[in-house]
This record gives C-alpha cells, structure tokens and sequence, in this order.
C-alpha cells in the first residue's frame, strides 16, 4: 500500500512506518502478546519479574547515588552522610539502593528455590539455568564491590576479610590479594577500582546477561509447577492448548504483584531501612578504620551462609591451610548448583511428581541454608562450628547424592495437561 | 547443658571477666552495666532543642557534628530563627549554613586526649539513643583514672565527665566482693582459643599468675549522685542526659520524621492501587478456562 492512498489513522500509519524499518510488532508479538506462558503458573512464578523491578530500581537509585558520590577514601563517606543529611530527598535514593540491595537477593533466592522445586534448570532449559547462574554471580560481586563504596568501618573489615581470602591461595595467595587490592593494604585505591566494577563494569554485564537470559526463555518457554511442557499439546493454529498470552494476562497479574512488592519494600525502606542491622549494620555509620575492628565482622546477610561455611572448615588438609579449604568449601558452595541440569536424573522435574526423598533433601537443603545464614551473623562459637559443618555437609549432600536418589526413588505418574493455578 | 556450656554462650560476662584480668579481648565498651530503657520522642521539640543547647554548651567544643549545618538542625527544630541560633547556639563564628564543627583541632585533640573525639552526627546509630542515655549517667568517681572519673556503661573511656557540673558527684555502692569462678575463666579462655585469638602462652600467662583467692571483683552494682553536688538534681540531670540522646536520634537520621510519614501517604497509595489491580486481574482471568484441581496421589512404593 503506498502511503499517499493510505487512509488509515495517524498511530496505524506510524506503526506501518516503524515496522518497515524495525521489527517492532513482531518483536512485541513474540515476547508478550504472542508468548504463551503456562496458565498455571503459581506464587513461586511472580520472583522473576520482581527481580526485573529490582534490577530498574537499583539501576536508577544507582545513577542519583553516584551523581553524589566521592570515589575517594577521603570524600566517600561524608559524601554518602551529605547526601542522607542535605540532598532533598537523598535519604530516599540511598535507602532504595540499600533496600533494594537486599530485596535483589530476596527475590533471587526465592527464584532459584522457585527453579530447584519445579526442575526449572532441566532439559530445555540449561543454558537458562548456566545464564542465570551467570546473573546470580555477578550479582553476589556487584553486592561485594558496593559494599565498600559508603567506607565505613563494616565495609572496610568485610572488604577486608573478603580480599585476604584470596591470600590463602596456595603460592600466588599474598601477591594475587595484593593485585586486587591494587595496594598493600586495603584503601582509597581498592575504593576506586571497586567503585569502576560496581558502577560501570557490573552493571553493563548484568543487564546483558538478563537480557540474554529472557531471550533464552522466550525461546525454549516457561516451564510451570507441573514441569511438562505446555508445547507438546498445541491447537490447529499452533497455540498450546494450557498457554494463554503473557500480554495481557500475564502482565495485568504482575501490575499487582508488583504493586503488592512495592507495598513490602516501602513498608522497609520507610520504616525500617536498616532493618535492625540486617541489611545497614551498626558499624557503617562510623567511617573507616584501618586500626580498629568492628568487634563482630559479619557480612551483610545475603552472604552469611557461604560466610558460615567458610568458617566451618576449621582444619588443614593436604598441608594446605584450613582457610584455603574454607575458600575451596565456599565456592563450591556457590558455583556447585551450576551442575544441577546434569545431577538431577529424575524422570519427572517438578518436586510434585518427584519420590519422597527429593521432597526431604530440598526440605533439608532449605533448612541448612537457613540455620548456616543465621550461624553466619552471629560470633563464632564451638557448638556454633560444630552445627554448620552438619548443615555444609547437608548443603552438598542435595547436589552431590541427587544422581542416586532421583534415579532410586518411585516417581508419581504426571498428568498430560497442566493441573491448578488461578 | 551443663554450667560451663552456659558460660559459653555468655558473651557479655566473658568480656567482663577478661577486662577485669586486663586483657581487653573484647571491646572497652561491652559491659555488663544494664541500660535503662530510654525511648526517644522527635515530636518533643521541647527536649529536642534544650538537647541542642545542651551539646553546644558541654560537648561540641569536642565532638563534632559535621555532617550537619546549623541552618538545617534550626528548621527541624521548631524554625528556631536565625538570630537566635547567632546569638545562643554559634559559639564559633561560624555562619548559620556551617557545618557543626568542633573548633578544636586534631593535634590538639590527641595531644590532650590520646585520641581524637568523634564525631557524633550518627552515634544512636552506631550504638542506640538508650546507650547514649546511660552512658552518660553512668560516670562515677575513679581516682585510677587520668580524668578521676570512670565510666561504667564504657569502662575506661578516654573522656572527662563533661557534665559534672549539672551532675555533680557520683560514686559507686561496693558490698564485699564477687567471686569469680576460675572454672568459669577456663571456660571462656578455652573458648578464644579455639577461635585462635588467644594463643597457648596467652592464656599461661593470663591464669598461671592467679591465684583461686584473687580472682574477685569488687562488687559495685550501684552508682549513687551525692546530693548539692551538682546544679541539677537527679531528676533534672536525668531529663538533660534524655534530652541531648534526644536530641542525638534526631541528629542520626534526620529523615525519620518525614521519612515515617510519607511512608504512609505512599503505602496507602500503593494499597489503594493494590485493589484497583486485583480487580483489573480477575477481570481478565474471567476468560482463562480453568485447569483441573491438582490430584495429591499418596505413593505407593515401599520408599
């Protein structure tokens, strides 16, 4: 049609222009209002989405942050108590970004416990899996490399402790931690190059991955509680049958669950941002000191369980330092859900169908996840070492034993079409 | 459990003991003195500003608060106007948009003091507006010291009683002596050294001196003010040391007023929106067809 005998309204001409020159329809086809999204998705399916919220709210309280910031180990702490204390509304951006620092990592967890119930990393989706395990890295650096950036004391010991890990590395230890630090101690330098990771660096790679991560989705589709795939039963048109379009229904069901997150995190960042010393703690309003400690050095919680792991390897091995294995057990810890796609060998994905001691060792790995997060917090004691080493070995013992007990145990027959939902 | 695991998880006592053996493991302020409760009120400006008056009388010639400028302590405060602040409240000739600084500086500081004195802008965040309440209450006559006071909420502070003279002087009750179980000591002792900050030697040196008789205290639960001693009453000195905690919660965050009550207007905002978007959703879902109810099936295997 050319455009001089076309008739039609101004909007419906300007998408036939824009559609001529970019795929805008198309693209919005394909990933809303053409996506089908499995119509019985559960609570447990609302976390990524928020994560997505997160991730904008931590981006743009971000960019009014470092408009105040002082990068130095001179300017970086009055410049934070400058903004909380005489930029209009600065104490509103900075708690958002401390708040929604915490929030990252609560809806992340949930996520990935959304992932482990429902066998979310199994066949097709274990580059979604290695992606998202990619996101979740980088974010646990991105949480790191920030929480210097206010230097205060909390900051600079947990810095501290974090980089002298690396010097328990057999040989290169003490010069590879002095490289990141790029100084003999930790200090305005280590600031800097923190800073550049935490707002330029990180970020760029976050928002790739995440995107890449939900192409990657859209591709293969969602899996759903049930873990069948709603593609294998499609209607002439090709539409699946238990599918309904993400746009509208599925983006009218976030707007509340959205809204509903929104009223969570205000309730936190209005009336308590530090959230007793959880997410702010005590010794951060004090500005660094190279030569007094906190008397408890504690990461901030998000951290804590891989903190309390750490700490329970409390002997040599090897002729290697206990601290070395600590550094070895931690990220294990950390990367070894990496493997899951390939661990779990269950003829079923979803916990639902799954035998019963699935159902017990993701109870367990819950629990010790929680009692080493707690045990991470808190000063160490021996009662205290003795019950994380317990939960580290009922950590690993989820990934490690799943290839025997999904193989062992008896399955539940699953059913052809999804089940539940709204 | 028995009474030595008990001890274990008695971290307060422990610090108190290692202190009253001189080896300050723990931090100088982890005593076993108990706080009062103290509950700060920002609607008080009352308290709020004779808080004010308070510190730029006894403490700011000290402590800074510079993270903070005048003008701004002035609006919270009840619009206090400019000239009276001038007048009343800048001793330093510092304009009204200044910063609250101390005017003495660093090198004098650790001259006289050993240490510089913090700045205070965020202490009731550090530690809590009840600390800040009873530490300054809990000054009492110590000729031990260098300054002749002793404190008991931060034993060993580096810090004259500034407010003696509203006080007057205080000094500690003592009945007889608290004996210290040396099985309790070895308890706390093993204890730091699993943890690898005592090492075998340390804890030699610290015990094999001590004989069972010797380890006790004095025991001095009690700080009494004598009366006529100071301007204030007890009353009174207790109302000056919650007026400047007042005034020093105000002082660590100063959004929490406004923070608190556009918290409100927000959430009930988003509450509102809340319900709108419930009933946008379920509109929608009108057209979904339902899916069948989830089977439980009970297994049936011998797992």
């Amino acid at each position: 049609m050319s455009e001089s005998l076309d008739n039609r309204g101004f909007v419906a001409r300007s998408m036939t222009w824009i559609n001529e020159r970019f795929p805008w329809t198309p693209t919005m086809e394909k990933h809303a209002s053409k996506y089908y999204a499995p119509k019985n998705f559960n609570v447990w399916y609302v976390f990524g989405v928020l994560a997505f919220v997160v991730l904008i709210i931590q981006l743009v309280t971000g960019l009014f942050l470092t408009m105040n910031y002082v990068p130095t180990a001179e300017g970086a702490f009055g410049s934070v108590e400058y903004a909380m204390h005489e930029v209009d509304l600065g104490w509103l951006i900075r708690y958002a970004h401390s708040t929604g620092a915490s929030a990252f990592f609560v809806v992340i967890y949930l996520h990935m416990f959304r992932g482990f119930a429902y066998g979310s990393y199994r066949k097709p989706r274990e580059l979604i899996w290695l992606i998202g395990m990619g996101i979740y890295l980088v974010l646990m650096a991105e949480g790191f490399f920030g929480y210097l950036l206010p230097w205060g004391n909390m900051s600079y010991w947990g810095a501290q402790v974090i980089v002298s890990l690396v010097g328990a590395v057999p040989i290169v230890g003490a010069d590879l931690a002095e490289w990141v630090r790029g100084d003999f101690v930790l200090s305005g330098i280590t600031l800097n190059r923190f800073f550049a990771l935490h707002v330029f660096a990180l970020p760029g790679v976050l928002v790739v991955l995440v995107f890449v991560h939900m192409v990657a989705l859209h591709h293969v589709g969602s899996n759903n509680p049930d873990g069948i795939e709603i593609k294998k039963k499609k209607d002439e048109k090709g539409v699946p049958l238990d599918g309904i379009p993400f746009h509208p229904y599925y983006t009218v069901h976030d707007f509340f669950v959205v809204i509903v997150f929104l009223i969570i995190f205000c309730a936190v960042m209005f009336f308590a941002p530090e959230m007793f010393g959880y997410f702010i703690e005590k010794p951060n309003f004090e500005i660094a000191n190279p030569i007094a400690t906190p008397e408890h050095i504690a990461p901030v919680w998000y951290y804590t369980p891989f903190y309390a792991m750490l700490r329970a390897v409390t002997f040599p091995l090897f002729g290697l330092d206990a601290k070395f294995w600590g550094l070895v057990v931690m990220a294990g810890a950390i990367l070894i859900p990496i493997a899951l796609p390939w661990l779990d060998k269950s003829p079923v994905k979803s916990i639902r169908y799954k035998g019963r001691i699935s159902k017990f060792m993701l109870g367990m790995l819950v629990i010790s996840f929680i009692v080493l997060g707690y045990l991470g917090t808190i000063p160490p004691s021996s009662f205290g070492t003795a019950t994380a080493q317990i939960a580290t070995l009922v950590y690993f013992s989820y990934f490690v034993l799943m290839p025997w007990y999904t193989l062992r145990e008896k399955t539940k027959p699953v059913p052809e079409r999804v089940t539940g939902g709204h | 459990m028995s009474r030595l695991e008990r001890f274990k998880w008695s971290k307060n006592f422990g610090g108190f003991l290692v202190v009253m053996i001189g080896l300050s493991l723990w931090g100088a302020s982890d005593s076993e003195w108990e706080l009062e409760p103290m509950k700060p009120n920002l609607r008080d400006k009352d308290s709020l500003q004779r808080g004010l008056a308070l510190y730029v009388n006894f403490c700011l010639g000290c402590h800074s608060l510079q993270y903070r400028r005048y003008e701004r302590t002035a609006k919270d405060l009840g619009d206090i106007p400019k000239d009276l602040m001038l007048e009343n409240v800048i001793f330093t000739g510092q304009p009204i948009g200044g910063y609250m600084k101390s005017s003495m500086s660093k090198d004098d500081a650790k001259n006289w003091f050993g240490a510089a004195p913090p700045d205070l802008t965020m202490v009731t965040r550090v530690r809590s507006p009840k600390w800040v309440y009873n530490f300054l209450k809990a000054f009492y006559v110590d000729d031990s010291r260098p300054f002749g006071v002793n404190n008991k909420v931060f034993p060993n502070v580096g810090m004259p009683h500034v407010l003696l003279p509203l006080q007057g002087f205080a000094v500690e009750d003592c009945f007889g002596y608290e004996a210290v179980d040396l099985l309790e000591l070895e308890a706390i002792l093993r204890e730091k050294k699993l943890e690898g900050i005592l090492t075998r030697t340390d804890r030699e040196t610290a015990v094999a001196p001590i004989k069972p008789r010797e380890i006790r205290k004095p025991n001095c639960p009690e700080i009494t003010t004598i009366p006529e001693t100071g301007l204030y009453n007890v009353e009174q000195f207790d109302q000056a040391a919650y007026d400047l905690a007042n005034f020093l919660h105000y002082m660590g965050d100063p959004s929490r007023e406004i923070r608190t009550s556009m918290g409100g207007y927000v959430i009930g905002f988003l509450v509102i929106l809340a319900i709108f978007a419930y009933f946008l959703k379920r509109e929608y879902w009108k057209d979904v067809p339902k899916s069948p109810p989830r089977v439980r099936k009970e297994h049936t295997s011998e797992l």
